[in-house]
């Protein structure tokens, strides 16, 4: 029953007192909320500005290259896909990553999940919108972006990603949203009467008349164990049907039925690395380290590594089996020893060697270490995928050279606008929402056991009570859904 | 190419004197496809409509003909000027090679000079995949892209195992000003950021013309061919029966094991092995 590490670091040992029960919840709502109430800080300005100015530079980069074509991003006849989708499958991949990892640890009643999931769900929400958004600079002409939906063919693999994509984001909303209702009701009651429309219509409409009853509560954990259950096949869906624009195609390299799970695995991995940096990031900001630990970011290492393990396996039986046979040979060559292979060898050093040792050494295994593990995987992965893309775009399918691609000043742009609009975004979205769900911090048994959890329940009731002046009725020590989620762990 | 008009009018006249007679040529045909195997299984007159596009495509004329093409490789010196004279006609720029000449090694190590248009297949991996039904195959067995309604997605251009499809990543080349607005057939000016290839100048062959590639041969390598009337022409003037010409020249398609059934068929002779997929570099 008891969730806690043997171990316990130094700055959370007072969590498992019974005495502190109060102020932890009076803790947790206040932490959760820090990012809301408090005024944003000189650093907050300063990044939002700069970040801000990133963006701007992407869209400006990207009328520029409206107007002058997409050579200006350096593509031509033989790369003709490049930069723009490996963009696309990186940002959709942390979203699925994220995602899925939340899913994943809801379904398994790992209660340590708790203080990450609301990170981890807006980073899903946030990135499959980049990433969605990454295809209108790919195109050619993205104006008429609407014919896929008023001349469809249904047998293009690219209708399909729309259609995944499409129903893959309204899931990841729905996802992000539900756990969220019970933090609006809390937010909205702490407002009071005096809101302004925008705060009625966000707090007190999309809180629904929570009150935090038992038949709400079940309503709304069946809900999320349901969308946790959908979210899995439709983010897996998702990248099997992106990884079919490239194996559907007869090109040496990517015609492979390794493919869908490559991709799925790869999108995994990355993700979990996002959601390791996006949590050191809002930890860092937000002083959160009281209740994000070491303990979170070690066991977020072990995942990200076993998925890092997997996809190491599946690069290799990727090359072994389009190598052997001396058929696609050319593809190969270039790959590892031509000239892509100091990206290649970048992502098996940066981005598999380099994690798998940093959480093998005790020295390392620590917050600084994971974080900066993190993000040599997320760039050496964005770097994989160009390496999966380029070589077989570029080869020469009849006979003559290699094609070659060239960053230009616009591509570059545009792709840290990519990535600058992550934190953008979620820091203004943490403007408006709390940084976790108040109730799963409550619910998840964190405090220890259950009799503990029920307790610190009906202090929560206390505290909603006291601003709301409504009586909600704490669930008893031997409810089903507290003991559950304990139990998992 | 002084004598090219001519041969062009010839074309006219041969196709048309073709089409007048067609009852006994499809009988001959029919009787010579089904004691002899055909090449690559070609099924000569099955020409399969591309249903709704097709009717969008403004390609109004019944199927009379099934265009095909013989590129004689024993006499191509490899100059080029197929290439140069479809991008003038198309104005294209230097990069856009709808047809191109590529030098090939053969299976004792010397050279050889291959040009490769769109090879108009019967079964386009291009077609299947453009999301939005810009890539269509007429009935005149013609893959063409309708640049009006393309996205510029290049999927097409992964599919492709001839690489013949050319984007336009730029504002390409200087072009007068335009009678006709560009169709499907006769795409010029090109549009930015959509994709084009290979049309196999459908309008000439359907005025009685040559291609500009066959027409721009010197050496009379290119030969526009009609299925449907069993006739080939090229540059020199030479007619041939199409069919008997593949036969006894060992005509091949190229990668045919992509199954993509090309309507552009080769004649080797050099020791040649068209049909290698070996991505050897």
């Amino acid at each position: 029953m008891v969730v806690m590490d043997n171990k316990i670091e130094s700055d959370q040992t007072d969590i498992v007192d019974s005495d502190a029960d109060e102020t932890w919840v009076n803790d947790v709502t206040e932490s959760a909320m820090r990012s809301m109430r408090n005024k944003p800080g000189k650093a907050w300005w300063v990044a939002i500005t700069l970040l801000g100015l990133v963006i701007v530079a992407g869209v400006i980069a990207w009328i520029y290259q409206l107007k002058h074509g997409l050579a200006s991003a350096g593509y031509n006849d033989r790369a003709f896909w490049a930069v723009y989708i490996a963009d696309v499958i990186t940002f959709i991949g942390v979203s699925y990553g994220g995602a899925v990892t939340s899913a994943i640890l809801r379904l398994t009643g790992q209660s340590w999940r708790a203080p990450l999931t609301r990170l981890a769900e807006a980073m899903a929400l946030v990135t499959v919108i980049i990433g969605g958004t990454f295809i209108f600079p790919h195109l050619g002409r993205p104006d008429r972006f609407l014919n896929i939906v008023i001349y469809p063919n249904f047998s293009s693999p690219l209708f399909w990603d729309f259609m995944a994509i499409l129903t893959y984001t309204v899931a990841t909303m729905i996802f992000f949203y539900l756990p969220l209702i019970p933090d609006m009701a809390v937010v909205s009651k702490m407002l009071g009467e005096k809101k302004k429309l925008w705060q009625k219509f966000l707090y007190s409409s999309l809180s629904f008349n929570w009150l935090g009853s038992e038949k709400q509560k079940k309503a709304l954990h069946r809900g999320l164990t349901i969308i946790s259950l959908l979210i899995i096949p439709l983010a897996v869906s998702v990248h099997s049907v992106l990884s079919w624009a490239f194996a559907l195609t007869s090109r040496p390299g990517w015609m492979e039925t390794v493919f869908p799970p490559y991709f799925v695995i790869a999108a995994l991995y990355s993700g979990t690395a996002m959601v390791v940096l996006v949590v050191a990031g809002f930890r860092k900001g937000y002083k959160l380290q009281r209740f994000i630990t070491d303990r979170h970011f070690v066991r977020l290492g072990y995942l990200m590594v076993a998925l890092g393990l997997v996809y190491l396996y599946l690069t290799f039986a990727d090359l072994v089996t389009e190598g052997y046979t001396g058929i696609t040979t050319g593809w190969i060559k270039q790959t590892v020893t031509g000239s892509y292979a100091p990206a290649f060898w970048f992502y098996v050093f940066a981005g598999e060697l380099l994690p798998i040792f940093v959480v093998a050494f005790k020295k390392t295994r620590n917050v600084t270490g994971i974080t900066v593990a993190s993000v040599f995987v997320v760039i050496s992965l964005w770097v994989k995928r160009l390496v999966i893309v380029l070589p077989a775009a570029t080869q020469p399918l009849i006979a003559g050279a290699w094609g070659s691609y060239h960053f230009t000043w616009v591509s570059i742009t545009i792709t840290l606008a990519g990535v600058a609009a992550i934190p953008f975004l979620l820091m203004i979205m943490f403007r408006f929402i709390p940084l976790f769900s108040i109730e799963e911090m409550e619910e998840a048994g964190e405090l220890g056991s259950v009799e503990q959890v029920s307790a610190h329940t009906q202090v929560l009731a206390k505290i909603l009570a006291k601003y709301t002046g409504l009586e909600v009725t704490a669930p008893k020590a031997s409810k089903t859904l507290t003991a559950s989620e304990t139990e998992g762990k | 190419m002084p004598e090219s008009k001519v041969n062009r009018r010839n074309f006219l006249k041969i196709v048309g004197a073709a089409t007048a007679a067609g009852t006994v040529d499809m009988v001959t045909y029919k009787a010579y496809a089904s004691t002899n195997s055909a090449p690559n299984g070609w099924k000569g007159t099955s020409g399969v409509a591309g249903s709704s596009a097709a009717s969008m495509a403004n390609t109004a004329s019944p199927p009379d003909h099934q265009w095909a093409m013989v590129i004689d490789l024993r006499s191509c010196n490899g100059c080029k000027s197929c290439t140069a004279a479809c991008q003038k006609a198309h104005y294209l720029t230097e990069d856009q090679t709808w047809i191109d000449v590529f030098t090939m090694t053969d299976t004792i190590g010397r050279t050889y000079s291959m040009p490769r248009p769109c090879m108009q297949c019967e079964n386009p991996p291009c077609l299947h995949v453009c999301p939005v039904h810009a890539t269509f195959r007429t009935d005149q067995g013609v893959v063409l892209v309708n640049q009006g309604r393309c996205i510029g997605c290049r999927m097409c251009m992964a599919a492709c195992p001839y690489q013949a499809r050319y984007f336009n990543w730029n504002a390409g080349v200087e072009y007068p000003s335009m009678p006709i607005k560009p169709t499907p057939e006769m795409p010029v000016p090109q549009r930015l950021g959509t994709v084009g290839k290979c049309t196999f100048c459908v309008g000439n062959l359907n005025d009685g013309l040559l291609s500009e590639c066959a027409a721009g041969c010197p050496m009379g390598s290119i030969y526009n061919g009609d299925m449907k009337t069993d006739v080939g022409v090229n540059s020199m003037g030479n007619t041939i029966k199409l069919s008997e010409f593949l036969y006894d020249n060992d005509a091949v398609t190229f990668k045919t094991s992509q199954n993509t059934h090309p309507r552009v068929w080769y004649i080797l002779g050099h020791g040649q092995n068209l049909d290698n997929d070996d991505q050897a570099s």
